[in-house]
């Protein structure tokens, strides 16, 4: 155990238990607090994983963009009076099947899978060679992308924005 | 092999657990933002798994270009998913999702 694995359990514990908070929290704002921590941790992963970009967007991304728009949904969709926003569960004993079932198999075929292992070091900094990467090897994927991120918020404002009662056009 | 040390294969796990968690927040929440959440939990497990494997594996930087693609994704569809959400909310005044079933009827 060298400080890289102290660091590393830290963080997937971190992770593992906002998870588990995320999903078994019976209150949705305690859910979406938990869900803030699960990302750190995964962020800690991506630089235990020498993906110092990643990391960063990850934080800027998830935490600063998809988690605070997950908590104006929760303030917009709950009932002012309803202050413990309790929401019920279904289906939990076929849940837990089929997620045992899941993650028996997911573990046991990462477990015996002989995966090749390079001996490369990791690099130094990646913001360089991704972005050479996106303007060369993935250029189409990237515009795709941007084009994808432009209609799907252009959507989102105009279904968002629909009042009451009014007919789609 | 599975050591105390830390390789790949603890990565994969942490991904697996963390998989394995969003699929049981998809199943089991009644709340359609919780299912968002589960969703999200997912789609990091994913990352992590595509992380990892530039890591350790033989696909140098391809797998971090991906988690890029994977994070537009998962801001687009968080978006359009509250966008559904609040006109759900708006028509229906519920975001249960056991409880939208105009459909049905």
């Amino acid at each position: 155990m060298n400080f890289y694995d102290v660091i590393f359990y830290a963080f997937a514990i971190l992770t593992i238990v906002s998870a588990i908070g995320v999903v078994f929290s019976r209150n949705i704002v305690y859910a979406a607090f938990a869900l803030l921590f699960a990302f750190f941790g995964v962020a800690g992963i991506y630089v235990l994983l020498a993906a110092d970009f990643i990391a960063v967007t990850q934080i800027l991304l998830y935490v600063g963009g998809i988690l605070v728009l997950i908590v104006f949904g929760v303030m917009l969709t709950s009932k002012a009076y309803d202050v413990e926003v309790k929401r019920g569960v279904l289906q939990v004993v076929p849940a837990v099947v089929i997620v045992g079932a899941i993650a028996g198999t997911l573990i046991g075929v990462f477990m015996t899978t002989p995966w090749p292992i390079s001996n490369f070091a990791p690099y130094e900094e990646t913001a360089r060679p991704i972005g050479a990467l996106l303007m060369t090897q993935f250029v189409l994927p990237f515009e795709l992308a941007s084009v994808l991120l432009l209609v799907a918020l252009i959507g989102a404002v105009i279904i968002a924005r629909r009042e009451k009662g009014t007919k789609p056009r | 092999m599975m050591t105390l040390h830390v390789g790949l294969y603890h990565f994969l796990i942490v991904s697996a657990m963390l998989f394995a968690l969003g699929i049981y927040g998809v199943i089991t929440r009644k709340n359609a933002i919780m299912v968002l959440m589960g969703i999200e939990l997912i789609l990091n497990s994913a990352n992590i798994n595509f992380i990892a494997f530039t890591r350790f594996g033989l696909m140098n930087l391809t797998g971090q270009v991906v988690a890029i693609f994977v994070i537009i994704l998962a801001a687009a569809e968080a978006a359009i998913l509250l966008a559904i959400v609040l006109n759900v909310f708006q028509q229906l005044n519920t975001v249960n999702v056991d409880e939208v079933d105009k459909l049905k009827n």
